[in-house]
C-alpha cells in the first residue's frame, strides 16, 4: 500500500491563479523522490498542502489510507507528528540553542500545558542528544542558533525533523541558500537517513543535476502540473526542456552531462 | 541665449529674491511695532536673569526630598505603565499579527485599538480621563498606559510578522498546539525586541510623564507647575535639573541593557 497518494489535488488562490492543477501521484514507504520544476511551479504549495500547512481547493490526499483535507484537531496534529519538514531558510528559533529547537520536533506529542512550558521528558533530552551526535552537531548542542553556518542549522533543522520519529520527510529546497560542500553533505545525509532509517523522502530541488544524483524517482512539474514522473535514467532532454521552459533548458542539459555520469 | 543674458538673468532672480525677504521683515517689524535694537540687547540680560534666578539657591536645596518623592513618583508612573502596556501589547499584538492571529477577524480590531490608542496625543488622553478620574495618578497612569499600549502594540505586530513567521510554521508542521507555538518560538523570537521597545517606552514616558503631571497635579510635573507660579525659580529650576539627570540616568542604564541583550 502506498505511504502517500495524491489524487487530483487542485490548490486555486483566489479565482484565478492556479497554483496545483490536478496532481496524482503515489509514494511507497522507503522511497527518495525529488520534486523538480522552476520558481513558482508549486512545488512548495504541493509539500504544505501534504502536512496541510496549506488547504487544497479540490481533491484528496490520503497519507497511510487516512484522507488528511478533512483532518481537524487533534488528529491534524497526530498526522503532522508522522512528517517530518526541513525548510530552505531553517525556520529555526535563533535566538534558542541547537537543543532547544530540536526538542521542538517534539511538541506535537505535548499536551497544551507541557507544550506551553516546554516540558520534556528525560528520554526525548536524551534522543535529541543522539541524534545530534549522529549528525555531528555534538559540540554545537548549547550554542545558540544564530552562532551556526548556513550547514550546521539545515543539520539542526535535519535533527528537529527526526526527533518527531518521522514516517517521511518534506524537505522544501533544502539546499538553495548553501553552498556547494554544505549542500552535498545535507543531500548525503538524507539519502544516508532515506536508507538506514527507511524514512520516506521527499525533496523539492530546482538543481536537476543534484536531483537526477541523488533521487530513486523524479517528479517534474511546471505551472502546476506535473509533466513527469518516472526513474532519473528515463528522463529526456526534451522532458527537461518542457518542465523548465526553453530558456532555462540549455543551461540545465549542460549541467546534466556532466554530473549525471 | 547667450551667456550674459544668462547671468544677468541669474542676478536678477536673487536681487529680487533678497529683496522680497527683506521687505517682509521690514513691514513684520513695521507692523509688529519690534524694536530691533532693544530686542538684540535684551538677549544677554534674559541669559543673565536665567542665571541669577535658575541657579538652586538653599531654599531649593532643602526642598530636595521632596522633589525626589515626587521625582520618584513619576519615575514609578512611566516604568508602571510602560510595563504593564508592554504585556497587554504583546498579547493584542498576538492577536494581530498575520503569523500568529488566532482568527483573521481579530486581526483588524487589534489593530485598529493600537491604532487609536497611539494617535491619541497622551495630553490629549490626559485631559479626557481627567473627567473619570480627576487630578489623581490614576488619570497620568491611564494616559500613558493608552500611549504606550498603542505603540507596544504596534510595533510587536511587526516584530511578530517580521522574526516570526519561518519559525512558526516550522512548528505548525511538528504539530504543536497554538499555545506551544506562542510561547515556545513568538515570545522567544520577540524578547528582545519587546525588552528594547519596553525601555524605549519608559524613557519617554518619563518625559511625558512629567508634563502630564502639570496638567493632572501630580509628580514632579506638579511640583514643577507650583514652584514655578509662585515665583520659587531656584526650586522649579532644581526640578528641571533633577529630572534631566534622571531621565539621562535611565536612557544609560537602558543602553546597557539593550547592548547586553540585542
Amino acid at each position: 500500500m502506498p505511504l502517500l497518494e495524491a489524487d487530483a489535488v487542485t490548490k486555486r488562490y483566489g479565482t484565478e491563479t492556479l497554483a496545483l492543477n490536478e496532481i496524482t501521484f503515489a509514494v511507497q514507504p522507503g522511497e527518495f523522490v525529488a520534486i523538480i520544476g522552476p520558481s513558482g511551479a508549486g512545488k512548495s504549495t504541493l509539500l504544505r498542502c501534504i502536512n496541510r500547512l496549506i488547504d487544497i481547493t479540490s481533491g484528496d490526499i490520503r497519507f497511510d489510507g487516512v484522507s488528511v483535507p478533512k483532518l481537524r484537531g487533534q488528529a491534524l496534529r497526530h498526522h503532522r507528528t508522522q512528517i517530518g519538514m526541513i525548510f530552505q531558510h531553517y525556520n529555526l528559533v535563533n535566538r534558542l540553542s541547537v537543543l532547544e529547537n530540536v526538542l521542538h520536533g517534539r511538541l506535537g506529542y505535548k499536551n497544551t500545558i507541557q507544550g506551553i512550558l516546554g516540558l520534556y521528558s528525560e528520554q526525548e533530552k536524551r534522543e535529541a542528544v543522539r541524534i545530534l551526535e549522529m549528525l555531528g552537531l555534538e559540540e554545537q548542542m548549547y550554542k545558540r542558533c544564530d552562532q551556526l553556518s548556513g550547514g550546521q542549522k539545515q543539520r539542526v533543522g535535519i535533527a528537529r525533523a527526526l526527533v518527531q520519529q518521522p514516517r517521511m520527510l518534506l524537505c522544501d529546497e533544502p539546499i538553495a541558500s548553501l553552498d556547494p560542500s554544505s549542500a552535498k553533505i545535507i543531500m548525503d545525509t538524507l539519502r544516508e537517513i532515506n536508507r538506514t532509517l527507511g524514512i520516506t523522502v521527499l525533496v523539492n530541488l530546482h538543481q536537476v543535476d543534484v536531483a537526477l544524483h541523488y533521487a530513486e524517482r523524479i517528479i517534474g512539474i511546471n505551472r502546476g502540473k506535473i509533466l513527469y514522473d518516472g526513474e532519473p535514467q528515463a528522463l529526456s532532454n526534451a522532458q527537461i526542456y518542457q518542465i523548465y521552459g526553453s530558456e532555462a533548458g540549455e543551461l540545465i542539459l549542460d549541467l546534466k552531462e556532466r554530473y549525471a555520469a | 541665449m547667450q551667456p550674459e543674458t544668462f547671468f544677468r538673468r541669474r542676478r536678477m532672480q536673487s536681487i529680487l529674491f533678497f529683496a522680497a525677504i527683506f521687505g517682509f521683515t521690514y513691514g513684520s517689524i513695521l507692523l509688529t511695532q519690534f524694536d530691533v535694537v532693544k530686542g538684540l540687547l535684551a538677549v544677554p540680560q534674559s541669559f543673565a536673569w536665567a542665571v541669577s534666578n535658575f541657579i538652586p539657591d538653599a531654599r531649593a536645596w532643602s526642598r530636595l526630598p521632596t522633589i525626589l518623592a515626587r521625582l520618584q513618583e513619576t519615575v514609578l508612573a512611566a516604568i508602571a505603565s510602560s510595563s504593564i502596556a508592554a504585556v497587554f501589547g504583546l498579547g493584542l499584538a498576538i492577536l494581530g499579527a498575520n503569523t500568529t492571529r488566532p482568527h483573521r477577524w481579530l486581526s483588524l480590531p487589534a489593530r485598529a485599538i493600537a491604532s487609536i490608542f497611539r494617535n491619541i496625543d497622551v495630553s490629549v488622553w490626559a485631559l479626557i480621563l481627567l473627567f473619570s478620574f480627576g487630578q489623581s495618578g490614576f488619570t497620568g497612569f491611564f494616559a500613558l498606559f493608552f500611549v504606550s499600549l498603542g505603540f507596544i502594540t504596534r510595533v510587536m505586530i511587526e516584530t511578530i510578522d517580521e522574526v516570526g513567521t519561518e519559525p512558526v510554521e516550522a512548528l505548525r508542521a511538528t504539530g504543536a498546539n497554538y499555545g506551544a507555538i506562542i510561547s515556545q518560538s513568538v515570545i522567544p523570537s520577540c524578547l528582545p525586541q519587546l525588552i528594547s521597545w519596553l525601555l524605549y517606552m519608559i524613557e519617554t514616558n518619563i518625559r511625558s510623564a512629567t508634563l502630564v503631571g502639570i496638567l493632572t497635579g501630580t509628580g514632579i510635573g506638579f511640583l514643577f507647575d507650583l514652584y514655578f507660579k509662585n515665583f520659587s525659580y531656584g526650586s522649579a529650576s532644581l526640578v528641571v535639573l533633577v529630572t534631566v539627570a534622571a531621565v539621562l540616568l535611565i536612557e544609560t542604564v537602558s543602553n546597557n541593557i539593550r547592548r547586553i541583550i540585542l
